[in-house]
């Protein structure tokens, strides 16, 4: 493991985000938006991304803070740490699912430094494409984790497009089941693009895991009245329980009348390249009864479709006990 | 006490003096300590070498608008001024540039918790963490937890009442991630003490150790 310094680049500290958009879009390719910078640094000191332009956004105190909207949902600032999110109080009484998948995320020192915006842009953790080598994903022409000897423990069960790896994010499949919006500026101005839209597979773009293109910053996040204070689930389940990557996530939002399931989102995490909501699910147990047999039910109707690879089929049971404590639990 | 051995500048004892030829026991371990001594130098002349390598690639000639190299950082109450490259973590500054070797570097990726120091008190990887990024607010590493007098702070107390560590080498972060708890927890539950230290590892596994020296600090602060 080297000790050494990372390559030299030209760091960049702007004060406004017309600024930081401004150096992003010079770089361009070569740019790189620094947040936290717990998983930019691993690139870096491995040498495997070199970008020459690294903008600092941490003088950004504009992008910090979780502040309430007009209709009686939040905005959260993109440079909020998960800290700060796992310990808010608006959050936590509005929408605790937000805050218990905050909660998750690596160790409490990354989390103190972390962003929510780097959590959600995070790069996947195939450990293939993490190495170097020259995968679909690297722009190379082979997938070293979908090859009979590949180790593919951690890959999808949908999605797969050449490229098998997963979103690695925490907060991502929470960000869907709320239904959030990511606002994104450029230089041509600000746009809000729903969660599920935000996050993309390799069938769209291989060497992306969300639409963010050079010159584009996620700078907050919107969350709709829509499912405040509604009843939530959320549970990932890990190898260790600090710093591990999910194996697989569940992040559920439900309204109850009675003991009825009104209305419910749901999407799980580490299944796919994207957090995967789960539709079929939501269709089947809207208006039934929140019990062990409709709980059941949403369970096997998650794991429909899954295709797994050699090492990877134990995600299966996974996901659908999952699916099943969530109705049941929630 | 005469009969004690004098200890010179260097930390070595004085070397005796042999006017033969004739190899003696006593010439061989002293110049086996000469080695020794030469290849650590050397070893720290190559990582020496690596910090001027990430210099000079790509950071040679500030760009405009680029980061001033010269900062002035709060290191434990004490405004220093250093030479900082634009690539350099926390650690590095820290253990390389400002000699607080208090604050060790286990994986250097942020998955060990050796490094973590307090930043305007919440702890952080120091490895993982540009010191430009942060050079406005407060750092706080092991070496500033003791009194002016040398009164050691209540958990580096307890650390040796309770024979918190093992081998030691995890311990001056896992006291840093205790302090930062203590600052805002002062009376943990010994749950809490186990989520506060959950990001930082021990290969001794002297958890127990360090969550019971931990609660004994809480007691006695």
């Amino acid at each position: 493991m080297s000790k050494d310094m990372m390559a030299g680049f030209e760091l960049y500290q702007p004060d406004s985000v017309d600024g930081a958009i401004d150096l992003l879009s010079d770089a361009g390719q070569d740019g790189w938006a620094l947040a936290g910078g717990n998983d930019s640094f691993d690139w870096f000191k491995d040498r495997v991304k070199r970008p020459e332009t690294v903008v600092d956004l941490t003088a950004l105190d504009e992008l910090r803070g979780v502040q309430e909207l007009p209709d009686g949902g939040i905005e959260i600032g993109a440079l909020t740490t998960l800290t700060e999110i796992q310990n808010n109080a608006m959050i936590r009484d509005r929408y605790s699912l937000l805050a218990d998948a905050a909660g998750k995320v690596a160790s409490p020192q990354i989390r103190n430094v972390g962003t929510l915006g780097g959590n959600l842009c995070q790069d996947t953790r195939c450990w293939y494409y993490r190495y170097g080598v020259d995968c679909y994903r690297a722009g190379g022409d082979s997938c070293y984790a979908d090859s009979p000897q590949g180790q593919n423990r951690e890959h999808c069960l949908w999605g797969a497009d050449r490229c098998i790896a997963v979103s690695p994010s925490d907060t991502a499949p929470a960000m869907v089941a709320l239904d959030a919006r990511m606002v994104i500026r450029n230089a041509d101005g600000e746009r809000e693009v729903p969660a599920e839209e935000f996050f993309i597979g390799p069938d769209i773009d291989i060497e992306r895991m969300t639409v963010l293109e050079p010159g584009d910053l996620l700078t907050a996040v919107r969350i709709p009245a829509d499912w405040a204070g509604a009843r939530f689930y959320f549970e990932k389940v890990a190898d260790r329980n600090t710093w591990d990557f999910a194996l697989v996530s569940i992040a559920a939002a439900m309204i109850i009348n009675g003991n009825n399931i009104e209305r419910i989102r749901m999407a799980a995490g580490a299944v796919a390249c994207v957090p995967r909501r789960l539709e079929a699910v939501e269709n089947a147990v809207t208006g039934q009864a929140k019990d062990a047999a409709v709980a059941s039910v949403a369970g096997q109707t998650a794991v429909r479709g899954a295709t797994p690879f050699n090492f990877n089929h134990f995600k299966i049971p996974l996901l659908q006990n999952l699916v099943m404590r969530a109705i049941r639990d929630a | 006490m005469s009969d004690k051995p004098t200890i010179d500048n260097n930390g070595m004892y004085p070397q005796p003096k042999y006017d033969g030829a004739e190899t003696s026991v006593a010439q061989i371990r002293a110049s086996r300590r000469q080695f020794i001594k030469g290849v650590i130098a050397s070893g720290a002349a190559v990582s020496g070498g690596g910090v001027l390598i990430g210099c000079s690639s790509g950071s040679d000639g500030a760009a405009i608008g680029g980061v001033e190299r010269m900062v002035r950082l709060t290191v434990n109450g004490v405004e220093r001024t250093v030479d900082v490259l634009p690539n350099e973590t926390l650690a590095m500054t820290l253990r390389y540039k400002l000699n607080l070797t208090g604050t060790k570097l286990g994986c250097d990726r942020g998955e060990c918790g050796a490094c973590t120091v307090m930043v305007d008190g919440v702890s952080s990887y120091s490895c993982s963490l540009l010191t430009h990024s942060i050079r406005d607010k407060a750092i706080m590493t092991v070496e500033g937890l003791e009194a002016p007098d040398g009164t050691l702070h209540p958990v580096q107390q307890a650390m040796i009442d309770e024979l918190g560590p093992q081998c030691g080498f995890c311990t001056p972060g896992q006291i840093m991630s205790a302090v930062a708890l203590l600052n805002v927890n002062p009376n943990p539950t010994r749950d809490e003490v186990r989520a506060a230290l959950s990001g930082n590892l021990c290969r001794c596994g002297a958890y127990d150790n360090y969550t019971n020296s931990v609660l004994r600090a809480a007691q006695n602060a």
